[in-house]
C-alpha cells in the first residue's frame, strides 16, 4: 500500500496559476485506501478548481494508474478532452505521476505528495521510481523524479559529469536530468528549469511510528470491528 | 572577538578592475602534511591572483580543503576555497563557511562534487544534501546574517562567490542543461565562473558568444589544464566528461620528446587565443606549478 497525502491547496493553485483547462485523473488504486481518492474525493476538488476560475474538462479515475497499458486503454475514449486540456492533475503516487507522463505529453501536475510504501507496494513492486520524498515535484521536471533518477538527488539541474548523455557513475544509465531536459522540450514546457527548488525537508519523510513498524494495511491487530 | 573579514579579496579586486585574471589550483595531498601545497604555491606567488584549493577532488580521501586555504592565506596569497556538496549535509557546509569566514576566507567556489563511487572510497556514502544552486542560496542567507533554519547569525560572514560551468558539454540537452544551471547560480548569487578544461578556442569562443547573447555579464575564466603527455590527453578523452583534446594537440605530444615546452606552447596559445573573450584563466597544472609562470607569462 503506497501512501499519499494530499498537496496543500494553495500549492496546487500556484502550480495552475498559468492554466485554465484541466483533466483531472485519479488512481483506483492505493490512494482509494488512504483516502486521498475516489469518485467523492475527485468531485470535491472538480469543484474546488472550478471556485478557482478553472474549467474542468473531464475527471476519470483508473484502477492503477501505476500501469502505463491501462491508462493507455482507459483514455482512448476521453482524448479530445484530454488533448484540449492545458494539464492534467493526477491524484496518485509518484509512479501513477510517472507513468501518465509518459502517457500523455502534457505537464503532469502531482495533486498528492507520496509519503511512504507503507509496507506493502501495492501493484508497484520496487521503489527505485519514487523516494516517497512527501514533496512531489514531477510537474516541474517532466514527470521524470530528479530523486531517483539522478544519483545525486539534485533538483536545480545536471551536473557536469554526464558523457554523451550518459551519467558519471553509470555508462550505461542515462542522465536522468537529461531525460528532463528532453521531456520538457517535447512538451514545451523548458520554462519550468528556470524555478529554483529549495534544499528537500527530510522531516516530511520520517513515516509516522505506526507505519514505521508495520504497515497500515499489515496484520497488526487493530480496530477490528 | 569580531573578525574582519576584507572587504575585497586580491582575486575580486583583479576581477573588479578590468584587469586580466589568473587563478591556478592546487590539489591537497593524501597525508597529513602541508609543505607540498606551500611549495607549489610558493611558484605561484607572482602570477597567481586566486589560489583554489580543491575538496577532495574526483572523490579521493585527502587533506581538507580549508585546512590548505588557511596555510594560504598565511603565506600572504589569496585563497579560493572550493567547497562540494558530497561529503557535508547543510549543518556542516553552513559551518564550514562560518569557519572558512573567520579565518579570513572570502573567495569561496560552490561545487556540487563527482560522485563517491568513482573515487577511492567508493563504499562511503554520497551526502548531497543540498546541490549547487542550492548551496549559492544558503551562502546567501548567511550573508544576510541568518542560517538555513531562520536563526539569526552573530556576525554575518561575506564571501566572493564563484560557481562552475562546462563549455564543452558534448550534447544538446547536457550544453542547454549547462546553460540553465549556470543563469540559476548566477540568480544565487554567483559572481565569478571558472570553467571545464578547454583545448579548442573554438569551442570557448562559441559558448562566449552563447553567453552574451543570453546577457550574461558576470566574468568567466577559461579553464586550462596543463596537458603534460599524449597518453594524458587519451585518457581525458576517454573518461574526463566534458573534455576534448583535438587530434592536433595530441599530434604535437607525440610528435616530441621534450614534453614540458610542448605544454608550455600549448598552454600558452591556448591563453593568447581566449584572452579576448574572457576575464581571465584558470589553470590547473596538476603538479606542474612551477611552470605556471611561464605558461602565464604573455598574458599579464
Amino acid at each position: 500500500m503506497i501512501l499519499t497525502e494530499f498537496k496543500p491547496l494553495e500549492e496546487l493553485i500556484e502550480k495552475l496559476e498559468d492554466e485554465k483547462k484541466i483533466f483531472i485523473m485519479g488512481c483506483g488504486g492505493c490512494p482509494e485506501g488512504a483516502d486521498t481518492g475516489g469518485t467523492e474525493v475527485l468531485a470535491d476538488f472538480k469543484e474546488k478548481l472550478e471556485k478557482e476560475g478553472k474549467t474542468v474538462t473531464g475527471v476519470i479515475e483508473i484502477d492503477f494508474l501505476c500501469q502505463k497499458a491501462l491508462i493507455r486503454s482507459r483514455i482512448k475514449p476521453r482524448l479530445e478532452q484530454i488533448k484540449d486540456s492545458d494539464s492534467i492533475l493526477v491524484f496518485s503516487c509518484g509512479i501513477g505521476v510517472q507513468a501518465v507522463s509518459v502517457v500523455i505529453d502534457k505537464i503532469c501536475h502531482p495533486a498528492l505528495n507520496t509519503t511512504t510504501f507503507g509496507g506493502i507496494t501495492g501493484m508497484w513492486q520496487g521503489t527505485e521510481r519514487c523516494d516517497t520524498c512527501s514533496d512531489c515535484i514531477l510537474d516541474y521536471t517532466g514527470g521524470i523524479c530528479p530523486y531517483t533518477a539522478c544519483p545525486k538527488k539534485l533538483l536545480n539541474g545536471a551536473c557536469a559529469g554526464q558523457s554523451n548523455d550518459k551519467c558519471e557513475t553509470d555508462p550505461e544509465r542515462e542522465c536522468g536530468w537529461v531525460q528532463i531536459y528532453n521531456n520538457l522540450k517535447r512538451t514545451g514546457n523548458l520554462d519550468k528549469l528556470k524555478k529554483f527548488i529549495p534544499p528537500r525537508d527530510y522531516t516530511k519523510t520520517l513515516p509516522p511510528a505506526a507505519l514505521r513498524k508495520s504497515g497500515l494495511w499489515a496484520l497488526d491487530e487493530e480496530d477490528a470491528v | 572577538m569580531t573578525i574582519e573579514t576584507a572587504k575585497e579579496s586580491k582575486f575580486e579586486k583583479t576581477l573588479n578592475s578590468g584587469k586580466f585574471a589568473v587563478t591556478c589550483e592546487i590539489g591537497p595531498p593524501k597525508g597529513a602534511d602541508i609543505e607540498e601545497i606551500k611549495e607549489a604555491a610558493e611558484h605561484l606567488r607572482d602570477v597567481a591572483d586566486g589560489i583554489n584549493i580543491t575538496d577532495l577532488q574526483s572523490s579521493v580521501m585527502r587533506l581538507g580543503s580549508l585546512t590548505a586555504c588557511h596555510f594560504i592565506k598565511q603565506m600572504g596569497l589569496d585563497p579560493i576555497f572550493q567547497i562540494t556538496c558530497r561529503d557535508r549535509n547543510r549543518l556542516a557546509l553552513q559551518s564550514d563557511l562560518l569557519s572558512a569566514s573567520v579565518l579570513g576566507i572570502r573567495n569561496v567556489l560552490a561545487l556540487t562534487g563527482d560522485y563517491t563511487t568513482i573515487g577511492d572510497h567508493p563504499q562511503a556514502e554520497p551526502v548531497f544534501d543540498l546541490d549547487s544552486v542550492q548551496l549559492l542560496w544558503a551562502i546567501k542567507k548567511l550573508e544576510e546574517g541568518f542560517d538555513l533554519s531562520g536563526k539569526e547569525l552573530t556576525q554575518k560572514p561575506s564571501f566572493f562567490k564563484g560557481a562552475v560551468v562546462n563549455p564543452g558539454a558534448d550534447t544538446e540537452a547536457s550544453y542547454e542543461l549547462q546553460i540553465i544551471k549556470m543563469k540559476k547560480k548566477i540568480d544565487q548569487g554567483a559572481q565569478f565562473f571558472q570553467t571545464q578544461a578547454i583545448y579548442d578556442a573554438e569551442v570557448f569562443k562559441r559558448f562566449m558568444e552563447r553567453i552574451h547573447s543570453e546577457n550574461i555579464d558576470v566574468p568567466i575564466l577559461a579553464g586550462i589544464i596543463l596537458l603534460k603527455s599524449e597518453k594524458m590527453a587519451n585518457y581525458m578523452n576517454k573518461f574526463v566528461p566534458g573534455v576534448f583534446v583535438p587530434e592536433s594537440i595530441i599530434k604535437k605530444m607525440e610528435g616530441t620528446d621534450d614534453k614540458v615546452s610542448m605544454c608550455i606552447e600549448i598552454a600558452s596559445k591556448l591563453i593568447e587565443e581566449v584572452k579576448p573573450y574572457c576575464a581571465g584563466v584558470h589553470i590547473q597544472a596538476l603538479g606542474w606549478e612551477k611552470h605556471v609562470p611561464v605558461v602565464v607569462k604573455d598574458s599579464r
